[in-house]
């Protein structure tokens, strides 16, 4: 039975120049700062970045590992707050995920507030879904 | 220069249908690391009641860029400085989830235009129905277009 107060198991996720190349690829956001060293830094950046989208994406898992069925997301939102720099080496940039129950809706629905974290500061902000639960 | 806010409410076209496959879902599943296997296996997918793989919550972004965000970029009108924008937020709301075989539209709406500070801040909503008609998601994001340096 979910409750409010439930923590979903955590993920962390190291995030490599590669994963970003494959990512570009399968979402089709070739934005060259998720993959040019120069170009990010001539718009002012502190190194190639990930894609806000992709964080957003490995948050999701977070939520869809925690449900059985991940097509019982009702919504699910996020503000990009900070920029995740993934460093042209084979350790890469760790994202820590984090989740919690928020609130039982009488609907069936549950909202889950997430934290994703990169050096210890938080990247995304009100990242919230809200799920289906089982009846 | 800032963007006329004039465009508030103005909706672009329709998109093309896209059609989304099988093997794209898997990529992008691929591409962000998750293993499910309603997203890869039709049995896994048809014993949880749906009718083909779905897409990972995150699949719609594909539409959105690939549409609305081209809608936005093209239009000679609006004037948007491509290499100034950044993604400020993103929501999705689900009627379900995307599925193989789905044949997809998108209408996209600029919602809310703000200038701040010299940034200026551009809401748009994507409707993402069937071809014929079915809603399957909507996508809300902010854009930002940072201020020139000086």
């Amino acid at each position: 039975m979910t409750a409010v107060g439930d923590e979903l198991p955590q993920l962390d996720v190291r995030v490599r120049r590669a994963d970003l190349v494959r990512y570009a690829g399968a979402s089709l956001d070739f934005n060259p700062i998720h993959w040019n060293e120069k170009l990010a830094g001539d718009v002012g950046l502190p190194g190639v970045i990930a894609h806000g989208m992709l964080t957003m994406a490995l948050a999701g898992r977070l939520v869809t590992n925690w449900l059985d069925d991940p097509g019982a997301l009702v919504s699910y939102g996020a503000r990009f707050t900070r920029p995740v720099v993934v460093p042209n080496d084979d350790i890469g940039a760790l994202v820590e995920l984090t989740g919690k129950v928020r609130e039982i809706r009488d609907d069936g629905t549950a909202r889950v507030d997430i934290t994703a974290k990169f050096e210890g500061k938080t990247v995304l902000g009100k990242a919230i879904a809200v799920v289906r639960l089982k009846a | 220069m800032p963007l006329d806010p004039s465009f508030v409410g103005h909706s672009y076209p329709r998109s093309e249908i896209y059609e989304v496959g099988r093997q794209k879902i898997r990529e992008f599943a691929d591409a962000i690391g998750d293993d499910h296997p309603m997203y890869r296996d039709p049995a896994a997918a048809r014993a949880g009641g749906y009718g083909d793989v779905i897409a990972p919550p995150t699949f719609a972004t594909i539409l959105f860029g690939k549409y609305s965000l081209q809608s936005l970029v093209d239009d000679p009108k609006l004037g948007l400085n491509y290499e100034r924008l950044v993604h400020g937020d993103m929501t999705f709301e689900y009627a379900r989830p995307v599925n193989a075989g789905d044949r997809l539209t998108v209408v996209t709406t600029i919602a809310q235009i703000d200038s701040r500070m010299g940034n200026d801040f551009l809401n748009i909503r994507a409707d993402i129905d069937t071809a014929d008609g079915e809603r399957v998601v909507t996508a809300s994001a902010q854009l930002v277009i940072r201020a020139e340096d000086e």
